[in-house]
């Protein structure tokens, strides 16, 4: 193990580069897989003939895909069929594809958990379906939503890593490139993508447990 | 499209069945493995010593904070840098259950401790041991609360173990890979995995729903 090679200045600003992509695909991820989450949760929550047995559907064949084989398929099965990506926007459509499966799940039992009582005490006071659930459905089920997206958030970060059989030049990547070329450098090198992602991790996770006792 | 799924499934069947059971495989060891090193861990997390606890939570954090592919390429890549030359099965195996491991000491922890403070002081005040008062008292609810987790854990133990794949664990994907390039027919192959792959999740997907609902009615 040759730990002083391995963290030479350039090695390192080369993983800091890969680290810098995982965070942009997992951010621009997360927020594409929030919005078509909510538009899924709402649909079935609504309960919208067809749409909402399409979207069961789908969000459950997604859950019970492993993500590889999602990223897999997105960028080499699609392009046999003439849709050609590139890896940064492969890597992006494969993420949101999974995560948006996942968050409107979480989503959705959010909003469940709203009390029946107090829809029923808006739809009472006069409130159409749209206001009960712009100002008061929504408020409450988006406070309770945060700590487990959070969580996914961190998840989502983790996953990113599985972008490296397309060959994304995130974290996990560069650190394969720069082992390849020694391999006393492997362990080093292993250790400080860990060490990376767990500071990054470690801090969201403690945000999320913060955010869960504020309630 | 439909006649080129068929045309793959009857020339490579045998691949796609070799690979699902190595995945299977894979998967069964590592959650049996993974339960009780979770277990294991999750003891420390509650025992009553300082250092047990500091271990537990520090192995916890640490391994739930980190890319699993980051465990699997230190047993498979990290230990053949020390000749530890691990097959891409055991490496794969080991990496996935020290993954595993960490969420499921999580999820028994969490049962436990859901399990209100009384109970434990109740059976303590009665004349129960520690040991007695957790097997007779806490653990019989807890059990029932840690149930579904520990299926998600199997299902998400499925799902990860296609991350063999990348260090040509034999599983499905990496069949897949083989096909796909024997064939050139990415697609068909893949959707074909998918059906595999959903043809083991789905079905554990709908007995844990079913767990959970049946065992908070009760």
């Amino acid at each position: 193990m040759d730990f002083i090679g391995a963290y030479s200045w350039p090695n390192v600003r080369y993983l800091l580069e890969g680290f810098l992509v995982t965070l942009e695909v997992a951010a621009i991820s997360i927020v594409l897989s929030f919005i078509i989450a909510i538009v899924f949760a709402i649909i079935r929550y609504m309960k919208i003939p067809m749409l909402s047995q399409f979207v069961f559907l789908w969000v459950e064949m997604i859950r019970n895909l492993p993500l590889l084989l999602i990223i897999f398929f997105v960028y080499f099965a699609l392009r046999d069929v003439g849709i050609k990506m590139e890896i940064f926007s492969a890597a992006i459509a494969a993420l949101t594809i999974f995560e948006s499966a996942m968050i409107s799940e979480i989503i959705r039992s959010g909003l469940m958990s709203v009390d029946k009582g107090q829809i029923e005490a808006a739809r009472a006071s006069g409130l159409n379906y749209g206001q009960t659930l712009r100002y008061i459905i929504l408020p409450q089920a988006l406070r309770r939503m945060v700590p487990p997206i959070v969580s996914q958030f961190i998840s989502l970060l983790k996953d990113t890593s599985l972008a490296i059989i397309i060959s994304l030049p995130e974290l996990m990547h560069n650190g394969q490139v720069i082992y390849n070329s020694k391999s006393t450098y492997i362990i080093p090198v292993l250790l400080l993508i860990a060490i990376m992602y767990f500071v990054v991790n470690y801090a969201l996770s403690i945000v999320a447990r913060r955010l869960e006792h504020s309630r | 499209m439909l006649q080129n799924i068929l045309d793959i499934w009857s020339k490579y069947n045998g691949e796609y069945v070799s690979g699902l059971i190595t995945t299977l495989q894979i998967s069964v060891i590592s959650l049996i493995a993974s339960l009780l090193l979770g277990t294991v861990i999750a003891i420390f997390c509650i025992s009553p010593f300082r250092m047990l606890v500091i271990i537990g939570r520090a192995y916890v954090e640490f391994i739930r904070n980190t890319p699993l592919l980051i465990q699997i390429f230190f047993f498979y890549f990290g230990l053949s840098s020390l000749d530890i030359q691990l097959s891409s099965f055991v490496a794969g195996t080991l990496g996935l259950t020290v993954y595993t491991a960490a969420f499921i000491a999580e999820a028994i922890r969490a049962g436990i401790n859901s399990i209100p403070k009384g109970q434990m002081e109740a059976a303590r005040a009665s004349g129960l041991t520690y040991i007695q008062a957790m097997r007779y008292v806490v653990l019989p609810q807890a059990f029932k609360i840690v149930i579904p987790p520990l299926g998600n854990q199997f299902i998400n133990l499925v799902k990860n173990s296609s991350l063999l794949g990348v260090i040509a664990g034999m599983d499905l994907m990496y069949h897949a890979d083989i096909i796909s390039t024997n064939t050139f027919k990415t697609f068909e192959t893949y959707i074909l995995v998918g059906v595999f792959y959903l043809t083991i999740t789905v079905p554990l997907s709908i007995l844990v729903n079913w767990l959970e609902r049946r065992l908070k009615r009760a």
